[in-house]
């Protein structure tokens, strides 16, 4: 089975072992990964403000680059920019050329958690990690892009790990993409309030599917000096 | 009160109430304990997903036929005896509300619980023709008599108050010497109110729905406060936003059923009247005059845009509750009559996105909002759309901001271009802590930005390196 990875800007540059493990995760899982180089940022930081025709450049360079190689899936570590690749075709309505490409890379494109249980049917990879575990499903991937459960259910089969609910588990993080810089202040209420509430569960680690919410959540955690691991899921999927 | 509930700037309100931690504390407090009653309420009804799908089905039915059924409703409601008015805008509104007031030499009003008489500042205008008006609901009248304090949500106007300061409130304007126990201050007030219910010339009440098949407004009341209204004064006058019609009593069950889950986390309402015209000869009592101001101010154009959508709205208030966001700013920090996701999506379509462009940024986009509302309107896809529209129709941005998100746009718009200043993003490493970044510092550490890239480390290892 070939797949292209979409490795997102912020696996690319800033959380880089998200996507190391993402590869090796999903070599192991039997998948042929290809990455195309070509591939840049899915724009949401500009649509999301309001700026939509900047955004479109970066989306025809992103469908370019990950239907050239005709893989049969796309795959990427986030459930945000999946999101907003699935909103492609909205942005290109009154492009006939644009809307088909952005129609055929939206039948393709899978959150990678979503990926492993659907698409290659597998809840158990063999992980183990032992401690307590805070998941965060980011708002964009459990309530928007609709996937909850999958993330749950690989991490429910990773050896020694305890799942531990905790107070507003499903509320947002505060990121928001500009919004973290934009409304600083009213972002930074969001994930202090955030976090305290992970750190009163008395968790080891929090885990989550998506890399811009778990910067925004480590660099709190940091801030408010509690000793708390954060792991994307491919992470601990890759601990044995 | 209008729209606009504060003269302060976006910042000040910002500033102001995430520095007030007794209010947010309360906020959070208040949206915890009401959303946890609204989820066992659903919980216990069942298949909330079908009901809000028929709720939104009714809506929008209405919305679509809305001509029609406004014919209806108002040649129903002239049959019963109620005389209907129609107003364009605030000022029609309030001039014919004048009018009523000037006709029957009326200087005592009474009102129950209405969002649109506060939307068109129906108080003020009256205020200045020397009527004294009186709010009836606890919360409005615990904020009228606090120096005309703001509501924060619009069900729970006083949502930002607690015990003790209502305490400090009803001490400080009126003299009250008892406790904090809630029982003990309503039972104060209630004597105040008694005395002007009966003293009242007029009654000025809401509409939270209109059934067009029989003419007949319901009010939905938790205090009683709307029953005394419309039975003792002479004359009532019913403020009525223009979409809030449902075609028969089936529906209204419907509507009903949800308004009082997704309000306040409960069955049903205390109260709910249901006013079919003036009182008849053999009515004991019951107003002799009903005026029913049917207002449009602004949802015509609404209702005629890509936004139709919005009108669905109920006021419930859940997206409120259940708003991240508003949970920290509280409805102070929007600074206008609906805050919260509705607000966003509401207010500059009604009032402009000039003004009120700034309350599109309350939001990190989390969609919380949608899966709570009982009329499934898309409250993030439309502040998402009026992000859109104030930077690429209306081009009410900053010329600084516009430069910037070109430059980024450029970058990532081109491979070549994006994969040289990737390389060299590292270096931001070091950068001094200003301008976004001082922003992203102020809650949390910054990411270290990795000198080998992931697309490196991929390169690397296909050359058998890694």
């Amino acid at each position: 089975m070939k797949v292209s990875f979409f490795v997102t800007c912020i696996a690319d540059n800033v959380l880089t072992n998200i996507g190391i493990k993402s590869i090796e995760l999903l070599e192991e899982l039997g998948c042929d990964v290809v990455f195309n180089p070509k591939q840049t940022c899915c724009g949401q930081p500009l649509a999301n403000t309001g700026y939509h025709k900047k955004a479109k450049k970066s989306m025809r360079v992103l469908i370019d680059a990950l239907l050239e190689d005709g893989c049969d899936y796309v795959v990427a570590p986030s459930g945000s920019c999946v999101l907003q690749v699935k909103e492609f075709p909205h942005f290109f309505r009154d492009e006939a050329g644009w809307a088909d490409k952005a129609t055929v890379l939206v039948d393709k494109t899978f959150e990678i958690t979503d990926f492993i249980v659907n698409v290659l049917k597998v809840t158990d990879v063999g992980a183990s990690l032992t401690g307590r575990a805070a998941y965060h499903p980011s708002c964009h991937m459990s309530r928007l892009l609709g996937v909850k459960e999958p993330p749950i259910l690989l991490l429910q089969h990773v050896s020694g790990l305890q799942l531990v609910p905790f107070k507003g588990q499903d509320k947002c993080c505060g990121f928001g993409g500009t919004f973290a810089v934009k409304m600083a202040d009213l972002s930074g209420a969001m994930v202090t309030e955030k976090v305290q509430n992970i750190a009163a569960a008395g968790v080891d680690y929090v885990i989550g599917a998506d890399g811009a919410c778990l910067m925004n959540i480590e660099g709190c955690i940091k801030r408010e000096g509690y000793n708390i691991r954060v792991y994307h899921v491919v992470e601990v999927l890759m601990m044995r | 009160m209008s729209i606009k509930t504060s003269d302060l700037s976006f910042k000040q309100r910002m500033r102001e109430n995430l520095s007030d931690s007794f209010k947010r504390q309360s906020i959070a407090a208040a949206q915890d304990l009401i959303n946890q009653k609204r989820q066992e309420c659903y919980d216990k009804l069942g298949d909330f997903e079908k009901w809000r799908d028929l709720a939104a089905d009714i809506r929008s039915h209405v919305l679509d036929n809305l001509d029609y059924y406004l014919e209806q409703f108002v040649s129903n409601a002239e049959r019963v005896g109620a005389t209907v008015h129609f107003a364009r805008d605030a000022a029609e509104a309030n001039a014919i509300a004048r009018e009523i007031f000037r006709k029957k030499k009326a200087t005592k009003a009474v009102k129950s619980k209405s969002m649109v008489t506060e939307e068109i500042g129906l108080n003020e205008a009256l205020e200045e023709i020397g009527v004294q008006i009186l709010e009836t609901d606890l919360g409005e009248y615990l904020l009228q008599v606090d120096n005309k304090d703001k509501p924060s949500h619009i069900v729970i106007p006083a949502l930002h108050k607690d015990r003790k300061r209502i305490r400090g409130v009803l001490a400080a304007e009126l003299g009250y010497d008892g406790d904090d126990v809630p029982e003990n201050m309503t039972k104060f007030v209630r004597g105040i109110l008694r005395q002007a219910f009966l003293s009242a010339d007029i009654a000025v009440t809401g509409c939270n729905f209109a059934i067009a098949e029989t003419g007949t407004i319901a009010l939905m009341t938790n205090e009683g406060n709307g029953r005394f209204v419309t039975s003792i004064p002479k004359t009532h006058i019913v403020f009525m936003g223009m979409e809030r019609i449902v075609p028969s009593f089936r529906e209204l069950d419907i509507m009903f059923s949800m308004l009082a889950r997704s309000g306040v986390g409960a069955r049903t309402s205390v109260y709910m009247s249901l006013i079919t015209g003036p009182k008849a000869p053999a009515d004991v009592d019951g107003p002799e005059e009903l005026h029913i101001i049917i207002v449009d101010n602004g949802r015509s154009a609404v209702l005629a845009s890509e936004f139709r959508d919005v009108l669905r709205c109920i006021r419930c208030g859940a997206c409120m509750l259940e708003c991240p966001a508003y949970r920290h700013v509280s409805g102070h920090g929007y600074g206008v009559l609906y805050p919260g996701p509705l607000g966003a999506a509401l207010v500059p379509l009604i009032a402009g996105y000039k003004e009120y462009k700034d309350i599109t940024k309350i939001c990190s986009l989390c969609g919380a909002c949608n899966d709570v509302c009982p009329v499934k309107i898309p409250l993030y896809e439309t502040i998402y759309q009026h992000r859109r529209i104030i930077v690429e129709r209306e081009k009410l941005t900053n010329r600084l901001e516009d430069a910037a998100f070109s430059v980024y746009g450029n970058i990532i718009g081109h491979s070549r271009l994006y994969r040289a200043a990737t390389r060299l993003a590292f270096l931001g490493n070091w950068a001094p802590r200003v301008s976004l970044l001082k922003e992203w510092c102020k809650s949390r550490e910054m990411p270290v930005i990795q000198k080998e890239r992931f697309r490196d480390w991929f390169a690397r290892r296909r050359r058998g390196e890694a």
